[in-house]
C-alpha cells in the first residue's frame, strides 16, 4: 500500500478516528421487524407516488411506490407482507417534523417477487437507464440523488473518468469498509458497469490509508481488471467529491461547476454495489449497511432493511448503556442529532452513534471569535469562515451569500479548529436555510405580480370589450331608428300612392 | 485653430447622435424606481397600505406621496429593505394599516359554499376556481393570503390557515447559546 502522486488539498482537520470498535465483527443481517415504515421522501428530487393501498398484499422487491419524473427514485417492498396505512410519521431528519410514510407489516415469509436479471450489455443505453429508473437506487454515501440521473451522459456531456470513492473520511463510520472487506467483488463489478455505461476511460477508486483490509480485498478483487485503486492520505474531509477528485487527479472543480462538466463522475462503493446486485440479479434498492456504534455494547455493521424501526437495530446492538439515549445520524462532524428513535432507517442513513458524556462531552462555553482565522486555515474549500460567521450571525444573508456562503460543504473543519468553540456550521445551516426560503418566497411574490398583472389585464380588455359592445349596441340601435323612419317613409308612400289610386278609381 | 474648431464641432455632432440614439435605443419602459419598490414588496396585494395593490404603493413611494411602513405583510424587514432603498431613515410598520400575520392561504368549506362567485371577483391574483353556482376552490399555491375574498362571502364559509411547517420548508433555527467573556490574564 503506498501513497502516489497525490495532489494535497489546502485545510482539513484530523479528528479522532474512533473507526475501529465497529469493524471487529463481521456484517450481521438485521431480523425482519413486525412493521417497517417507508418514507416516500428518502432521496433528493421528488416525492415517490404511492403505488399501493392500505390491506394490499405486496411481496419483497415490488414497488410501492414509484418514481415521479426524473429526479426521483422508487421504494421497493423490503419483505413481503401487508400494506398496513400511509400516514404521517416521523423521520429520521433534524427537523424532528412527520412526514407521509407507508406502513407496512411484515408476514415473515420473505417471498421475492419474480427477479429478473436485466442483461445490461445487451440493452440499448437510454433504455437502461429507464430501468435503473425502477432501482430505487441512490447514492448511498448520505447525498441520495437518483443514481439513474447521474449515468446520464448525452452529446455535450462526456464523462472520461469514473471515480469511486472509498475514501470514506468521517470519524466512526465503517459501513462503507466493511462492505469493501466482505463485497470488494460487488463493487469492483459495479463500478466496471459504473463504466461502461458512462463510456468512461479510466475508473479510480479512492480510498484513504486508514483501511488495510478494505484496501486488500479491493485490489485482489480487482486483479485483471483495469480498475485502479488509488490511497490517499486520512484527512478529513478527503471524501467530499471536489476534494477526492483533487486529491486523485489535481482537477480543482471550479465553483458553479460540477464535476460532470469536466468528465469526471462520482459515486460511492455502496452504490456501486447496489448497481449490480440490481442488474445482475434484480434485486432492487431495499436494504443497507449501517453502522451503529458510539455507546452502544456492541458497536457493529449491520444490513438493515429500509423501514426497520431504528429502536430494532439500537436493541441488536445491545441497547443504549446510558440514561441520555441521545443518538447522532451520520458523523460527528457533519451530522445531527436524532428528534427520536422512533424513526425508520432510510436510506440515507449509514451510521448512527449514541452520544455519551465521554464520546462526546458537553461542548465548551463559547467566546468571542478573536479572529485567529485558525478556521481559514483549515478549511478545506478556502472560504472564510470568520467573514461567513460574522455575515450569518448578523443575518447579513446578501453577503453571506456574496462570501460564497453556498460553496460551504458544511464539513465542520472550522468549527473543529475554532478555539473561541463558536459553533460555525451553525450558523452557515441557519443563513443558508434562511437564504433558500427568502429566494423561495421572492418567487412566489413574482408569481403573485404576475398573476395580479394579467388579471388587471384582464380586466381592462373586459372593460373595454363592455365599451365596445355597449357602443355597437348604441350604434345598432342609431342604424334602426334609421332604417324604421325609411321603412316609415316608404310605407307613407306607398299608402298615399294607393289612396291616390284609390281616389283615381272612383273618380 | 480652425482644424481644432472642426475636430471639437465635429466630435460634439458625433457624441450628441450617439447620446440620442441610445436614447431611443436602450429606453427604459416605466419608471425604474418603481420597479426597484415593487420588487421589495411582497405583492400579497392585499391594500392594506391604502393602495389598490402593491404597484400602485410603489408607485405612490416614488412619487413622495406615500411613507415607507405601511406594508404589514412586508413586515419590518420589509420597511427596511424599501428605507435602505430609497436613503431614508429606517421605521417600523405602522399600525394604523396592520400587523404582519403569520402566513396564511384561505381555504372554503367546500360543503357550505353556495357558488355565487363573489370571492372570485375579489382576488387579487385569480387564485380561486370555480363557476356560477358550483363549489369553488382555492389554489393553495397561488394564494397570497391577502383576505380580501373573506369579507364578500355572503355565507362566511372562507377561513385563514396558516401555513405550517413541514419537512421541506423547514429551516434551520439561528444558534443560541451565551458567549462567555475572555478570562482576563
Ligand atoms: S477559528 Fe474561531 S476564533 Fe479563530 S477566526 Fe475562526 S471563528 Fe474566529
Ligand atoms: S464548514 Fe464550510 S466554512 Fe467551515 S471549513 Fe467546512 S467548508 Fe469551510
Ligand atoms: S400592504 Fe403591502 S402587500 Fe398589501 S397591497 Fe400594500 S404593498 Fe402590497
Ligand atoms: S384566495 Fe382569497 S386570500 Fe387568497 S389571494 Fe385570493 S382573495 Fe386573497
Amino acid at each position: 500500500m503506498q501513497l502516489k502522486n497525490i495532489f494535497k488539498f489546502n485545510g482539513g482537520v484530523h479528528p479522532d478516528e474512533n473507526k475501529i470498535a465497529s469493524t471487529r465483527l463481521p456484517i450481521a443481517k438485521l431480523a425482519i421487524p413486525k412493521k417497517l415504515v417507508l418514507p416516500l421522501r428518502q432521496h433528493v428530487g421528488h416525492v415517490a407516488k404511492v403505488k399501493v393501498k392500505p390491506g394490499d398484499q405486496v411481496f419483497k422487491g415490488q414497488i410501492i411506490a414509484e418514481a415521479d419524473g426524473n429526479i426521483s427514485a422508487a421504494i421497493h417492498a423490503p419483505t413481503s407482507g401487508r400494506i398496513l396505512k400511509i400516514s404521517e410519521e416521523i423521520l429520521p431528519h433534524p427537523s424532528g417534523l412527520p412526514d407521509f410514510c407507508i406502513t407496512l407489516e411484515a408476514d415473515f415469509k420473505d417471498t421475492w417477487i419474480e427477479k429478473k436479471p436485466i442483461p445490461w450489455k445487451k440493452i440499448e443505453k437510454t433504455q437502461l437507464i429507464e430501468t435503473l429508473s425502477q432501482s430505487g437506487i441512490v447514492g448511498l454515501g448520505g447525498a441520495v440523488f437518483p443514481t439513474h440521473m447521474k449515468l446520464k451522459t448525452n452529446q455535450k456531456q462526456t464523462i472520461h473518468t469514473l471515480v469511486i470513492n472509498a475514501a470514506e473520511c468521517e470519524p466512526f463510520i465503517t459501513c462503507d469498509d466493511m462492505l469493501m472487506r466482505e463485497r470488494a467483488d460487488e463493487i469492483i463489478r459495479g463500478s466496471l458497469i459504473a463504466q461502461t455505461i458512462l463510456g468512461a476511460e479510466k475508473c479510480v477508486i479512492g480510498i484513504e490509508d486508514n483501511k488495510i483490509e478494505a484496501y486488500e480485498a479491493l485490489k485482489k478483487a480487482a486483479q485483471k481488471t483495469t480498475v485502479e485503486i488509488t490511497v490517499v492520505p486520512t484527512l478529513y474531509p478527503s471524501g467530499d467529491a471536489k476534494r477526492l477528485i483533487y486529491l486523485l487527479m489535481g482537477i480543482e472543480v471550479p465553483k458553479e461547476k460540477r464535476s460532470v462538466d469536466l468528465g469526471i463522475q462520482v459515486f460511492n462503493v455502496a452504490t456501486v454495489a447496489a448497481i449490480y446486485r440490481y442488474l445482475e440479479f434484480g434485486e432492487p434498492s431495499i436494504s443497507r449497511i449501517v453502522t451503529i456504534t458510539g455507546a452502544v455494547k456492541t458497536p457493529q455493521n449491520y444490513e438493515v432493511l429500509f423501514g426497520t424501526p431504528l429502536s430494532e437495530l439500537i436493541k441488536a446492538a445491545g441497547g443504549s448503556s446510558n440514561k441520555q439515549k441521545k443518538f447522532i445520524m451520520g458523523g460527528p462532524m457533519m451530522g445531527f442529532d436524532l428528534p427520536s428513535i422512533d424513526v425508520p432507517v432510510t436510506k440515507a442513513m449509514n451510521c448512527v452513534i449514541e452520544s455519551s458524556p465521554e464520546l462526546f462531552p458537553t461542548p465548551k462555553p463559547v467566546m468571542p471569535c478573536i479572529r485567529c482565522a485558525r478556521c481559514a486555515d483549515a478549511c478545506p474549500v478556502n472560504l472564510q469562515p470568520q467573514e461567513l460567521y460574522w455575515f450569518s450571525k448578523s443575518s447579513q444573508l446578501e453577503k453571506a451569500r456574496e462570501y460564497n456562503l453556498f460553496d460551504c460543504i458544511e464539513c465542520g473543519c472550522c468549527t473543529y479548529v475554532c478555539p473561541s468553540n463558536i459553533p460555525l456550521v451553525q450558523f452557515y445551516r441557519y443563513a443558508k436555510s434562511e437564504i433558500i426560503a427568502q429566494d423561495k418566497s421572492k418567487e412566489a411574490a413574482n408569481t403573485a405580480r404576475e398573476r395580479n398583472e394579467f388579471r388587471l389585464a384582464r380586466l381592462e380588455r373586459e372593460k373595454k370589450e363592455r365599451a365596445e359592445r355597449h357602443a355597437q349596441k348604441a350604434l345598432g340601435a342609431q342604424d334602426k331608428q334609421a332604417e324604421d323612419d325609411k321603412k316609415s317613409t316608404i310605407a307613407a308612400a306607398m299608402e298615399r300612392v294607393k289612396q291616390n289610386q284609390q281616389e283615381n278609381i272612383k273618380n | 485653430m480652425i482644424t481644432a474648431l472642426l475636430v471639437m464641432i465635429f466630435l460634439a455632432i458625433l457624441l450628441g447622435l450617439v447620446l440620442g440614439y441610445s436614447a431611443i435605443k436602450f429606453k427604459v419602459d416605466g419608471d425604474p424606481m418603481v420597479a426597484r419598490i415593487d420588487a421589495i414588496l411582497p405583492q400579497t396585494q392585499c391594500g392594506q397600505c391604502g393602495y389598490p395593490g402593491c404597484k400602485p404603493y410603489a408607485t405612490a413611494i416614488a412619487k413622495g406621496e406615500a411613507d415607507i411602513n405601511q406594508c404589514p405583510p412586508g413586515g419590518d424587514a420589509g420597511a427596511k429593505a424599501l428605507a435602505e432603498l430609497m436613503g431614508m431613515e429606517f421605521k417600523p410598520v405602522n399600525e394604523k394599516h396592520g400587523v404582519q400575520k403569520p402566513k396564511s392561504v384561505a381555504l372554503i368549506d367546500e360543503s357550505t359554499c353556495i357558488g355565487c362567485t363573489l370571492c372570485i371577483q375579489a382576488c387579487p391574483v385569480d387564485a380561486i376556481l370555480g363557476a356560477a353556482k358550483q363549489m369553488h376552490t382555492i389554489i393553495a399555491s397561488e394564494c397570497t393570503g391577502c383576505e380580501l375574498c373573506l369579507p364578500p362571502c355572503p355565507v362566511d364559509c372562507i377561513t385563514m390557515e396558516p401555513v405550517l411547517e413541514n419537512s421541506e420548508s423547514w429551516k434551520w433555527k439561528y444558534p443560541i447559546y451565551n458567549i462567555q467573556k475572555a478570562q482576563k490574564a
